[in-house]
């Protein structure tokens, strides 16, 4: 019986409601024909309202009237009937949409518009799309009321809300209420703590900007305000951090390719190859030419022509390096400093080389579309070319030691790095095996070039910005130590990173620099120095 | 102190071609056919200080084996100290024709001048300064070096760290040094104009007698007992340290000296060039210092003159006859040098004077190394 009885009080209340609604569209027509064909401020006033009215009414032709108003095409007749102008000049009834086809442009005159006109219009489509049938567009509207957070919208996006399935988008709305709550002088107190707490818990820069304002007033929302903006900055300052760490772990890996090449020839073997740079300039040309050829012979395989850069860029410097070593570099094992002046003065020729066949200008090595675009984690937003380079970065190490440790030439490396005459007892033929090393330090050289290619300009000076930065990884890691440079690299990239937003980008490479001279100065054999018989050769 | 014959000549060399250029530009008329043109001074006055740092790098790197690959730092600060000097006395003469500030600092809405700038005003402190700063900077970074026994190729890459981090600082516009313009538009030095003929005339004889002044200096150096245990670190630090010496203190003082001729070279250079900004500090330049002197015969002092008179020569011929060839040519030079020429010209000169033995041959050097 109880039951029964409320089923008929909400019945009551609803039909009531609708009645309400209805009323409220009726007026809502009435206020924007009455004003048609007037420019007065009486009018204008009455056609803002009438497109509030309208816009919370719930009615389905709301949006294509509040739309046709907006074009200028929504017209009344003397009978304060509503038309909508169609794009053949013929009229429709406003309200149904039906065609009415003995209207003609003597009987009707046009409802006008003026700027807070325009401005209520754009504000009741914004709420209208909160029932827009597809999610994007409904999570926009709500992102829009978020912005705008007028209280004026509340009506809708209560009913919004309510009809809401679309969890996100629900969540937005839900933001999107309190913003609006929160301003709203006539809510109440407890409304608007509410609408705090769940600006708290979105907890981003918008959400911060909104309750900073409110949190120079008094009383208690302004106090849960300025708590809410404490807490906010609090996570704010670990999403900061989190994405300090991001970009320094990126330009660690950056290091770390440039640096694993040098952590063989330098560092395996001691031969300071100033022209390492050269070696990651070719390897960033090779990605050049063969993505040219790809698009000019073979385009369908153009979007993975970075991939099959890979391997000819290994090749074409591990060539050169392997050259380099016969020719030059043989003679002058045991003379590190000549190495180093005849290495740079080949530095300056494979430059020259370069830039005569290519020309001095950067050449533009496109990024593929798998690599474009960024994705958002939380607070941090990771670009995908970043992400495959620090992904490239590891493989390319664990595939150096890997090769190092298991490879029978990774074997006989060692041996003769250790103990060449012992080696060459062996049966080893160790020149060979010191061109093979090296052409092996140029190659994975070759393959940074690659990924560098797509973060830098490809330019004769490409290995030249390189250089020093990867000799000082070499060194602070740890000669002779994959891991020490892995672990360098990412150090040197994480410690920079933090140091620019205090130091500014420059100022931080100086910091950065001047820390490393200190710390070689006292660690003169890297954070992981060689233990043993090694230490004394 | 006995020079020999080389040594001689090339003094001789330096001082008459410097007061013979000078003379002819001086006495003849502007259309005779002996007339020589004002950029001929500059380029031999440019000549001559390159020498100076070159000799400051044979100083470290042929006695004390230390090879620098940041000496231009030394030379840049030095000629920042006199840029600074020349830049005051502007005054207002300048764009903007403030006498309180330089234009750069005027264009950067700058109000005050920084403290660093004070003094500045007068020769003598700036000079100082262009001794001092290089010197000062060269000694914090020598002991904290040498003390740790940062050494060979360990030490050279850290040099060229530290004149890269300067490159970077003084690319800064709010390091007040003028940023990446540097600076420029120079008008008098000690009232005389920088621009006129006979002040050239004059800046490259004073070039001149610096560069013998600091020849000979280092002569005495090489020549005296101190001298003698530099050479002794270089060949053997480890057996030097267990004679009971500290090679550190010795390598100390001359790094420290060398910084100081460096810093002279560097202050007579920007009155003659007219420019003074970052890319001085650039780390290719540093190592083109170094190829002079290979070119030339490291550790002969002369050698070094010569090299880098021969060098800049040189180019200053390729980048204005084949611009195109001068990078392979440098480059080349590097190779050639360090491959068959590891004594540089004097090298020749001493292989037909006299029975010194050869260097190791390359092979047996390589058979060497790996021992360990």
């Amino acid at each position: 019986m109880r039951r029964i009885a409320a089923l008929l009080l909400l019945i009551i209340l609803m039909q009531g409601a609708s009645v309400c609604r209805a009323e409220g569209i009726d007026d809502a027509y009435e206020a924007l024909a009455a004003s048609a064909g007037s420019i007065s401020a009486a009018s204008f006033n009455s056609v803002r309202l009438g497109i509030e009215q309208l816009a919370v009414s719930g009615d389905p032709r709301a949006a294509a009237v509040i739309g046709a108003l907006q074009d200028g095409l929504l017209y009344a007749n003397d009978d304060h009937a509503l038309f909508i102008q169609q794009p053949d000049g013929s009229y429709a009834d406003a309200r149904t949409g039906n065609p009415a086809p003995d209207v003609t442009d003597d009987d009707v005159k046009a409802v006008r518009i003026n700027n807070a006109v325009r401005s209520a219009i754009e504000a009741a489509l914004g709420s209208l799309q909160l029932f827009a049938p597809d999610v994007p567009t409904r999570l926009a509207a709500a992102s829009a009321v978020f912005t705008s957070h007028n209280p004026a919208a509340l009506p809708a996006l209560t009913r919004a809300l309510a009809k809401e399935a679309d969890p996100a988008v629900k969540q937005r709305m839900e933001q999107a209420k309190a913003a609006a709550i929160v301003y709203d002088p006539d809510a109440s107190q407890r409304d608007r703590l509410a609408a705090v707490a769940t600006l708290r818990a979105r907890g981003d820069q918008d959400a911060r900007s909104l309750l900073s304002t409110l949190a120079g007033q008094t009383g208690p929302v302004a106090d849960a305000a300025a708590s809410a903006v404490t807490a906010i900055d609090r996570v704010l300052q670990i999403w900061s951090v989190a994405q300090s760490v991001y970009y320094g772990v990126s330009l660690g890996s950056v290091l770390l390719l440039a640096a694993a090449g040098l952590a063989i020839t330098f560092g395996v073997m001691g031969v300071i190859n100033m022209a390492h740079g050269e070696m990651v300039m070719i390897g960033a040309y090779v990605t050049f030419v063969v993505q040219q050829t790809m698009h000019a012979y073979v385009p369908s395989l153009y979007q993975i022509s970075l991939l099959i850069a890979v391997p000819m860029a290994f090749l074409v410097s591990g060539a050169v390096g392997v050259a380099v070593e016969r020719s030059l570099i043989r003679w002058l094992y045991g003379r590190p400093l000549e190495t180093l002046l005849a290495t740079w003065g080949l530095s300056l020729v494979l430059q020259q080389v370069v830039r005569s066949l290519f020309g001095a200008n950067n050449r533009d090595v496109d990024t593929p579309a798998w690599m474009s675009g960024a994705t958002q984690l939380g607070g941090l937003t990771l670009t995908w070319n970043r992400m495959y380079i620090i992904l490239f970065a590891f493989l390319v190490v664990a595939a150096l030691m890997a090769a190092l440790r298991y490879t029978s030439l990774g074997l006989r490396m060692r041996a003769v790095t250790q103990n060449r005459r012992m080696a060459a007892a062996m049966g080893i033929k160790t020149p060979w095996i010191d061109a093979l090393t090296f052409g092996l330090g140029s190659g994975v050289a070759g393959i940074a070039g690659v990924a560098l290619s797509q973060i830098d300009n490809v330019s004769p000076n490409l290995g030249q910005g390189y250089i020093i930065d990867s000799f000082m990884v070499v060194v602070f890691g740890g000669v002779g130590n994959l891991w020490g440079t892995t672990l360098g690299a990412l150090t040197l990239g994480i410690v920079n990173k933090f140091l620019e937003p205090v130091a500014g980008a420059v100022l931080g490479k100086i910091v950065v620099l001047i820390l490393l001279i200190l710390f070689v100065q006292r660690n003169p054999r890297g954070m992981f120095p060689l233990k043993g018989r090694a230490v004394e050769s | 102190m006995k020079l020999d014959r080389i040594s001689y000549l090339t003094l001789g060399f330096v001082l008459g071609v410097a007061l013979v250029l000078a003379l002819l530009n001086q006495m003849t008329a502007l259309g005779s056919a002996l007339h020589v043109p004002t950029y001929v001074l500059a380029l031999a006055g440019k000549y001559l200080c390159f020498a100076m740092l070159a000799l400051a790098v044979d100083l470290v790197w042929g006695f004390a084996g230390i090879l620098s690959l940041g000496h231009a730092a030394f030379f840049a600060l030095g000629g920042y100290a006199m840029g600074m000097y020349l830049m005051r006395q502007i005054g207002t003469r300048g764009v903007y024709g403030n006498p309180n500030l330089p234009d750069f600092m005027v264009f950067l809405g700058w109000k005050e001048l920084p403290w660093y700038w004070y003094g500045f005003d007068w020769f003598g402190f700036a000079m100082l300064m262009a001794v001092v700063v290089p010197g000062l900077l060269a000694a914090v970074f020598g002991w904290l070096a040498f003390r740790s026994r940062v050494t060979g190729v360990y030490l050279s890459i850290i040099t060229q760290a530290l004149t890269y981090a300067l490159l970077l600082a003084f690319f800064r516009n709010d390091m007040g040094f003028g940023g990446n313009n540097g600076m420029t538009d120079f008008k008098d030095i000690l009232g005389f104009n920088v621009q006129a003929d006979s002040t050239r005339s004059a800046l490259l004889v004073i070039s001149a007698l610096l560069l013998c002044g600091q020849f000979l200096l280092a002569r005495f150096v090489v020549a005296s007992r101190f001298g003698k245990m530099l050479i002794a670190v270089r060949d053997t630090e480890s057996r030097t340290r267990f004679l009971g010496y500290r090679p550190e203190s010795y390598k100390l003082v001359v790094w420290v000296l060398s910084a100081v001729m460096a810093g002279i070279g560097g202050a007579l250079y920007v009155p003659q060039v007219g420019i003074i900004n970052p890319s001085e500090f650039a780390p290719g330049n540093s190592i083109e210092a170094v190829i002079w002197v290979a070119v030339g015969g490291r550790g002969t002092l002369v050698g070094a003159i010569l090299g880098a008179i021969l060098v800049n020569f040189g180019k200053t011929w390729f980048t204005g006859a084949l611009p195109e060839v001068w990078l392979y040519a440098l480059g080349a030079m590097f190779i050639f040098v360090t491959l068959f020429l590891p004594r540089g010209v004097m090298g020749l000169f001493r292989a037909r004077t006299s029975k010194e033995p050869e260097p190791e041959a390359p092979e047996v050097a390589a058979a060497h190394e790996v021992t360990g």
